[in-house]
């Protein structure tokens, strides 16, 4: 994206605020638990990711940060605001469902969409032949929203989201039928909204995204966030695996190894032990392992999701029958 | 770009519903459908004027009914010659005469038995002698028995020969003929009325289909407050009927400048009969105009809340059968009101809402004082306020299936800013 996003205050980028805080959002939909006391902390500037599988609660979540549904329990506070809606100028939203009139050109399109937040309509046109040009659609401006790709018009309306120049951008699984080159633009324009100090908040079920852009997630599994921190903190909480490969199938250096250590072929793998790497390599050597390769893989994000997000769902089934109660 | 910082709050309620009225109302004008929409009413005027003139052509054809005569010959003679002498003077006031049967003399005949067998177009038949009438008929047309004395005078030579010249002076109106014909002018304007209302206030019904089809709802509802996404579409189909009532108007009277709209359809449409009501013309259009944007946006508000139901098309069509039956009952009572002036019935009609629109058009059309209409504008200002305030509330509450807490003030009222406390 090449245009900017404007000015933003000072602070609006102090670190220590947070763009978006929620407590407890509880949120039930005649009589089943959707959200199950939803808690989280989105700081000003970040890139945040919001993951779950599918029917986790990650839309109805953002819905109820956005104030399109209020929770049954708990609050939310946005850019400091409990009630979203009163700030909505500075609040860009994508959706999950896509939605633009048909009969609608594509500047139009983008222009009305700035227009519901506030932006003067001759500007927003403005604004969006810039955008369209910007993004290489300029083609594709007078064309009506019905004579386009189902991915072109995705990107009109992610840039009907943005013509406002939001400080907090809202996406709803925004990759989610793009192709690989588009989901590459996606990603640039993501990194590019925060470099210029706005809050990015996104939900997603491909974890690669999310491991690739965000500095936080949280993971919604059942309802509840089982975690929500930093992605290094996520992949901390699996130890790293160790892969040895040895000249010697066996030895006194066998005994250095945990008792989870599985052979595979020709190389061990097992978690790293607590106690660190040296003194592991130090009984390997001193046990005549015969040590060929040593390399230590630190846990993907994706392996966190599943490691979290299961557990998570053991205990949703646990409480279903209570929860549907 | 600007670098002009925006302000953070949400566009106001009627700022938002500007925004959408305006999408709305450019895209349907600027619609090939819009075309239709106001071609609409050509079918129905077409069809009536067709119906009409048909109508009058099958009155036209069919035979006046007639008294048939039972006499002696030579008392037919004398009747058939007073009647030809009498109705010149008297004109549709004379029943037509014809033979019957002449009769021999002391020959009886049976009357009765004549009209009960239905033959031919009898509409009596009239025995005795013209010094002794006997006229057989039945209940509807027992006021022939004057006209027929009359003839029966002349034939019987009893009845003055000569009748002075009487001359006319022609007045335009009477408390007679303005009465009449000021009901006249309420009924049209009630008739016109309930058909705009009926072509344009169903409209709104399937005006959120769209939006829910194509999922544009949701961008709606995260940007404005639901309320204005009502207020807008209400507002934009308010709008763009009275550019297809401006339209219509213009075409209509454009038709009767250059043609003479009263020799269409063969006369079956005749506007220019009709008398000039209480308040005077200007008056009557300016009131017809409020009231239709009344009773618009009462039964729009209700018709949109309805059709937020829908969601698609086939279910609007099945929710617009009670709707439409809905209407036509209102209609009927006010137009049972506009006989019952000063009465309970009118009363009621004209502070019932939905039926005070045209209720109070019709008092337009036959009383003068602007007073009535001051009152009634107000009334219906303020239930116009609560039906679009409730609509808009099940509006929300069916669309977003998360409706308001209803509690006063609340879905109104701005943000608190956040009090200091952990993580701030």
């Amino acid at each position: 994206m090449s245009e900017g996003l404007g000015e933003r205050t000072a602070a609006d980028n102090a670190g220590k605020q947070l763009a978006i805080e929620a407590r407890g959002l509880v949120k039930r939909f005649e009589g089943t638990l959707a959200v199950d006391g939803v808690d989280l902390a989105v700081p000003y500037g970040a890139i945040y990711g919001v993951l779950g599988p599918n029917g986790a609660g990650k839309t109805t979540t953002l819905r109820m940060l956005l104030g399109i549904i209020d929770p049954d329990e708990g609050e939310r506070w946005v850019l400091g605001h409990s009630n979203p809606q009163a700030i909505a100028r500075a609040i860009g939203y994508l959706p999950e469902e896509r939605g633009l009139y048909p009969s609608m050109k594509a500047y139009e399109a983008i222009a009305f969409m700035g227009a519901l937040r506030g932006l003067p309509l001759a500007e927003g046109r403005r604004r969006a032949r810039a955008l369209l040009e910007a993004n290489d659609l300029g083609y594709a401006a007078e064309r009506q929203i019905r004579q386009l790709s189902k991915g072109m018009a995705q990107q009109v309306q992610l840039l009907g989201t943005l013509v406002h120049e939001p400080r907090l951008v809202i996406l709803d699984e925004p990759f989610a039928g793009l192709d690989a080159i588009n989901q590459g633009k996606l990603e640039r324009l993501i990194r590019d909204l925060a470099a210029q100090g706005a809050t990015v908040i996104f939900s997603t079920h491909v974890i690669a995204h999310a491991e690739r852009l965000c500095d936080s997630v949280a993971i919604i599994a059942g309802g509840k966030v089982p975690y929500a921190g930093s992605v290094d903190a996520a992949r901390d909480r699996i130890p790293a695996q160790v892969r040895l490969e040895t000249r010697h199938a066996d030895g006194p250096w066998r005994a250095a190894l945990p008792a989870q250590a599985r052979r595979e072929g020709a190389f061990w793998h097992f978690p790293l032990p607590e106690s660190g790497v040296e003194p592991l390599l130090r009984a390997l050597i001193e046990g005549d392992a015969g040590i060929q390769s040593l390399s230590i893989e630190r846990a993907g994000l994706h392996d966190a999701f599943v490691a979290i997000a299961g557990e998570a769902a053991a205990r949703a089934l646990e409480t279903a029958p209570e929860a549907a109660r | 770009m600007s670098g002009r910082p925006m302000r953070d709050e949400r566009l106001s309620l009627i700022q938002a519903a500007f925004v959408i009225a305006r999408r709305d109302f450019v895209a349907i004008l600027f619609s090939r459908a819009f075309i239709f929409f106001l071609l609409g009413p050509l079918f129905p005027i077409a069809v009536g004027a067709i119906a009409g003139g048909i109508g009058q052509q099958v009155e036209n054809a069919a035979a006046a009914p007639q008294i048939g005569l039972a006499m002696q010959a030579r008392d037919i003679d004398r009747m058939l010659a007073a009647h030809a002498s009498l109705a010149p003077r008297m004109g549709q006031a004379l029943p037509d005469m014809a033979v019957l049967e002449r009769l021999a003399p002391g020959q009886a005949f049976d009357a009765a038995s004549v009209l009960e067998r239905r033959e031919g177009n009898w509409g009596g038949v009239l025995t005795g002698t013209p010094a002794a009438p006997v006229l057989t008929v039945t209940g509807e047309r027992t006021w022939w028995a004057g006209p027929v004395a009359l003839v029966a005078a002349v034939a019987d030579r009893t009845a003055p020969t000569a009748y002075p010249e009487v001359k006319t002076q022609t007045v335009a109106t009477s408390g007679a003929s303005d009465t009449r014909g000021r009901m006249r002018t309420a009924q049209v304007g009630q008739v016109i009325l309930f058909l705009l209302m009926m072509l344009l206030a169903g409209m709104v019904l399937s005006n959120l289909v769209e939006e829910k089809a194509n999922k544009i709802i949701e961008i709606l509802a995260a940007a404005i407050p639901m309320d204005a996404v009502f207020l807008g579409k209400l507002f934009a189909m308010l709008a763009v009927s009275l550019v297809g009532i401006a339209v219509w108007a213009t075409a209509i009277g454009g038709v009767m400048g250059l043609h003479g709209f009263e020799r269409l359809f063969g006369g079956a449409i005749s506007l220019g009969g009709l008398p000039e009501p209480g308040v005077g013309w200007p008056m009557f259009f300016l009131l017809a105009i409020v009231y239709f944007a009344m009773g618009y946006l009462l039964l729009g508000s209700v018709f949109l809340a309805i059709g937020s139901l829908a969601t698609t098309v086939r279910e609007v069509q099945t929710l617009s059968m009670p709707v439409t039956m809905a209407q036509v009952f209102v209609f009927l009572f006010a137009t049972l009101a506009v006989s019952d002036r000063g009465g309970w019935l009118e009363w009621s009609a004209m502070a019932f809402p939905f039926s005070s629109p045209y209720a109070m058009l019709a008092r337009a059309a036959q009383e003068s004082a602007l007073w009535p209409h001051a009152v009634a504008v107000l009334w219906q200002l303020v239930w116009v306020a609560m039906s679009i305030r409730f609509g808009a509330a099940l509006f929300r509450k069916r669309v977003m299936k998360s409706g308001p807490r209803l509690k006063p003030g609340r879905r109104f009222a701005r943000s608190a800013p956040r009090p200091p406390g952990p993580g701030a």
